[in-house]
């Protein structure tokens, strides 16, 4: 993500131009603009494999697991709210979205535009934390935290759970039961590093409406706005797949 | 900045906002689909289904929101390269812990 003080005042940049011919944030290592910033997309791209890898390996455990355990992780998933899930997905969506449009704002220079964009960013993926806040209280009520409170009723019992009355689960044997300890696991190791990226993303989000109010990417210079949409969108579509894996397995049985 | 070099680059490319709009509706459209066949008795074709909606709108993030699909020839190599490390990281793993005698060596 190259950006740099010298375009904080980037509307000045046109104006009072050090630099000659060459708009001010070229660097001087590179030969032109165009070359810059096919770089520092592909910079973008080299950092973000690294989280596919990252994520890969939680997914990777996740799927030898649940071949495994797999009565386990049907039960453990019936404990997640589909509703919050579906609406959390559609909130990220929403935000994916308006962040692509920041982007066109940032590129068709409409600073206005651009502020409003990152501004409903910001607040849908504050909502999205809020949801996966009252998703993780309800597992926090009920004892579904992997540790020393972790509680089997709802595996051993189901019948005594009335919020998966819909499914009939049958109970689960003690030993299977406690694997479902390990689902949860995995669900808070995967959507809590999911949530920890939202959080990154949100902070520098702050920063950029700061940044845009002064008029910073709407100059010609739309790289940084770029490749942290290129960050929000991963983000996206990790949740995409959790989603899919965590919240909807055999939602039929 | 040659003449020569900058035929050489690829022009910035700015995907219209329309687009955006095809793709934010495609992809609640895969949503509430990818909700719905959950609910249905599909067997072992459940998750298969699910992964496939999955992917196909990650597919669409990352053509149209990520810009892939205009991008240099360089990212576009990159990114798919990262996609089939990824695959071949993944499936030599599961390959192995299936394939193992577990217990009984």
């Amino acid at each position: 993500m190259s950006d740099s003080p010298a375009t904080a005042h980037g509307a000045l940049a046109e104006a009072v131009n050090p630099h000659g011919e060459h708009p001010s944030y070229l660097r001087h290592h590179f030969q032109s603009v165009e070359q810059q910033a096919d770089t520092t997309n592909f910079a973008m791209w080299l950092f973000l494999l690294t989280e596919v890898m990252f994520f890969g390996g939680l997914f990777a455990a996740y799927l030898i697991y649940r071949n495994w355990y797999y009565p386990a992780f049907v039960a453990g998933s019936h404990q997640l709210n589909v509703g919050w899930g579906t609406a959390n997905t559609a909130v990220l969506i929403f935000s994916s979205f308006t962040m692509a449009m920041g982007v066109w704002c940032s590129e068709t220079r409409r600073k206005n535009g651009l502020v409003l964009c990152l501004i409903l960013t910001f607040i849908l993926g504050t909502c999205f934390l809020g949801i996966k806040t009252i998703e993780y209280h309800e597992k926090w009520e009920k004892h579904h935290i992997p540790g020393m409170h972790y509680s089997l009723q709802s595996f051993l019992n189901p019948a005594s759970d009335p919020d998966i009355a819909q499914y009939h689960d049958k109970p689960l044997p003690l030993d299977m039961a406690r694997h479902t300890e390990l689902y949860f696991f995995l669900y808070f190791a995967m959507t809590g590093m999911h949530a920890l990226h939202m959080i990154i993303g949100i902070a520098i989000l702050g920063y950029m409406i700061f940044r845009a109010r002064a008029g910073a990417y709407t100059t010609g210079h739309v790289t940084f706005v770029e490749n942290f949409g290129l960050y929000w969108h991963f983000v996206d579509i990790i949740w995409i797949y959790l989603f899919a894996l965590l919240y909807l397995i055999s939602r039929h049985q | 900045m040659s003449e020569q070099a900058q035929h050489e680059e690829h022009q910035h490319h700015v995907t219209s906002p329309v687009v955006y709009i095809i793709i934010l509706f495609s992809l609640l459209v895969g949503t509430a689909l990818t909700v719905w066949a959950s609910f249905i008795d599909l067997h072992a074709w459940n998750p298969v289904i699910a992964l496939a909606i999955a992917t196909s709108k990650a597919m669409l993030v990352v053509l149209f929101f990520m810009g892939v699909k205009y991008s240099t020839k360089l990212t576009k190599l990159a990114v798919i390269s990262g996609i089939f490390l990824f695959l071949g990281l993944i499936s030599m793993t599961l390959a192995d812990y299936m394939s193992r005698a577990w217990g009984r060596w």
